[in-house]
């Protein structure tokens, strides 16, 4: 049977993938290795000479699955926006596609998709180094994998739609400061939302990175419960909100 | 509608906005021909061949393509289709014959089948050598080379090509045109856009000339040039402005029919050399002076008052 048009985008995605992953490795490991070691262990042996643990897990615990999901937002955010404008403008690979059968709703499909499975991969790599150095105590924590993918997708469904609304990437580094960073810092990545200002806690509820990072730390923790699909619901929804838009932006890009 | 048409159009509109790119044109193309459209940028070319290759909706009249309506076969159109855009859509992170390989995915074409089909595409647009190499480090004339090849993995019925020479170097173009001389000559339906007169004169057994969105003329290279134009063409340039207006003046009742231009002065001929002759006789003489056949341009010129490159 043929495949899905979409996943033909993902086909050549993974394809030019192919011919420089090996670089990628690299950085995908001293990712990990830096943050945790910064921030879990580093400022972490701080906070347990204060006052012990964050929500009872020693710091690095705590911090490790926020780390995670952020880190996954992070590389959607990088590959939705500057290459999505390659694909539009720049180069212009995306033209090429829809002279195909492929169409536009096809090529924003197939590239959230890949955008997803990228960060999936950096994640496997995440939880790996993040479980060498002791930080995962549940082998639950394999689900924060998708969970990550599932974070990445949300963002990429978005930022992707937007990307092609724009005909230059003047934008793309006010989203990054303005709303990418912001989101980083306060999502419940390294301190629990409680420490948050009440109007800010509910600003933390709305971001879908917040949702991320307590899939993925329900996850490495082994605390999963039927409630945090609440959290599943919320990132899909994003993605299929966003699909909506994306189809509309690639199609007046693309075929206007 | 005869079934036989590759593409049929009539009262064929585009709007963007406020502006009419593509004003109510009607064109037939048939098996095997060699169609061009003809005029200035900003004629309503590239939007007419974007509605024609599936990837713009028209806004008014009928289109059908390959006998289906592009509004709701779209993709199966342009899987029978082979495009080749007036910039280049190459990916640059792929080599030279993976670029034709992925896109032989794009329309569903088993891998190993397409690998060998890229190897003889190569051979055809003289790029065999270059397979394993990345496509920046080709130039400009073997990227459009590539395009080419790459829009015929799908083994095409249609081949649409947007100003396939614009932006290549005299040899360059001559290489392209070449190969699809080739895909002429073998039978090939081409579509394709140009503001080269020489480009459409070499390439079209049947043209339309485009200006401000409407088809302005309609036939073969000939046809055109012997319904609009005369056989020659005296071609003078004066010292300076001055000099071309007291000339002007003297030159009414030489040739049929004459041009002003800034710069130049067209006289339109039956016999040039005749013509000639008689301008050394009233005493005129221009700075250069050249006489030649007429041209496309020389037809786009009378119809719109305006040269092609403007």
């Amino acid at each position: 049977m043929a495949a899905s048009p979409a996943l033909r985008v993902v086909e050549h995605q993974a394809y030019v993938f192919k011919s420089f992953w090996r670089g990628t490795l690299f950085a995908y490991v001293l990712n990990p290795l830096l943050y945790l070691g910064a921030l879990g262990f580093g400022l972490g042996a701080l906070i347990t000479q204060n006052q012990g643990d964050v929500n009872g897990l020693p710091y690095v615990v705590f911090v490790a699955p926020g780390l995670m999901a952020a880190a996954a937002m992070m590389a959607a955010a990088g590959d939705s926006l500057w290459p999505i404008m390659a694909g539009t403008k720049w180069l212009r690979v995306f033209h090429a596609m829809v002279a195909t059968p492929i169409a536009p709703r096809d090529v924003y499909t197939g590239t959230v998709i890949w955008t997803s499975l990228r960060a999936g991969m950096g994640a496997i790599v995440f939880l790996a180094v993040a479980a060498a150095l002791g930080a995962v105590p549940s082998m639950w924590g394999v689900v924060a994998v998708p969970s990550a993918a599932l974070t990445a997708a949300a963002f990429a469904a978005v930022l992707s739609a937007y990307a092609a609304t724009q005909e230059t990437d003047l934008r793309f580094r006010v989203i990054m400061s303005l709303v990418i960073m912001p989101l980083f810092l306060l999502s419940g990545t390294f301190f629990p939302v409680s420490q948050l200002p009440d109007g800010l806690q509910t600003l933390a509820w709305v971001s879908p990175l917040w949702h991320g990072v307590e899939l993925c730390r329900a996850s490495t923790t082994g605390t999963l419960a039927l409630i945090d699909l609440v959290h599943v619901a919320v990132l899909a929804g994003v993605v299929l909100c966003a699909r909506f838009w994306g189809t509309r932006t690639f199609a007046q890009k693309l075929a206007p | 509608m005869q079934r036989d048409a590759m593409i049929a159009a009539t009262g064929l509109t585009k709007q963007f906005a406020d502006f009419t790119a593509v004003d109510h044109i009607s064109v037939r193309v048939e098996r095997g021909e060699s169609f061009g459209f003809l005029g200035p940028n900003g004629a309503g070319k590239t939007s007419t061949m974007r509605m024609i290759g599936c990837i713009s909706e028209r806004d008014a009249g009928q289109l059908t393509v390959l006998g289906m309506d592009p509004a709701n076969e779209g993709a199966a159109i342009r899987a029978r289709l082979g495009v080749v855009p007036q910039e280049d859509t190459l990916d640059l992170d792929l080599t030279v014959a993976d670029n034709i390989v992925i896109y032989g995915r794009y329309f569903g074409l088993d891998r190993a089948q397409t690998k060998k089909r890229a190897d003889e595409l190569l051979d055809f647009v003289q790029l065999a050598d270059r397979s394993n190499d990345r496509v920046d480090v080709l130039s400009g004339g073997m990227r459009r080379r590539l395009m080419i090849a790459r829009a015929l993995v799908n083994q095409p019925e249609l081949i649409l090509l947007d100003e396939p020479t614009t932006g290549l170097d005299p040899q360059a173009r001559h290489l392209v045109w070449e190969r699809l001389y080739r895909l002429k000559r073998d039978g090939a339906t081409l579509v394709l856009t140009t503001h080269y007169m020489d480009e459409a004169q070499q390439l079209c057994d049947r043209l339309v000339i485009m200006d401000e969105g409407r088809i302005v003329a309609e036939g073969s290279p000939r046809s055109l040039i012997d319904q609009h134009s005369t056989r020659d063409v005296v071609e003078l340039r004066f010292i300076d402005e001055h000099e071309q207006q007291l000339a002007v003046s003297r030159l009414e009742n030489i040739g049929q029919r004459r041009e002003v231009l800034a710069g130049r002065v067209l006289i339109y001929s039956n016999n040039g050399d005749a013509d000639v002759e008689r301008l050394s006789a009233v005493g005129l003489h221009p700075e250069s002076l050249l006489v030649r056949r007429s041209t496309l341009e020389d037809v786009f010129l009378k119809l719109t008052g305006r040269s092609l490159d403007e």
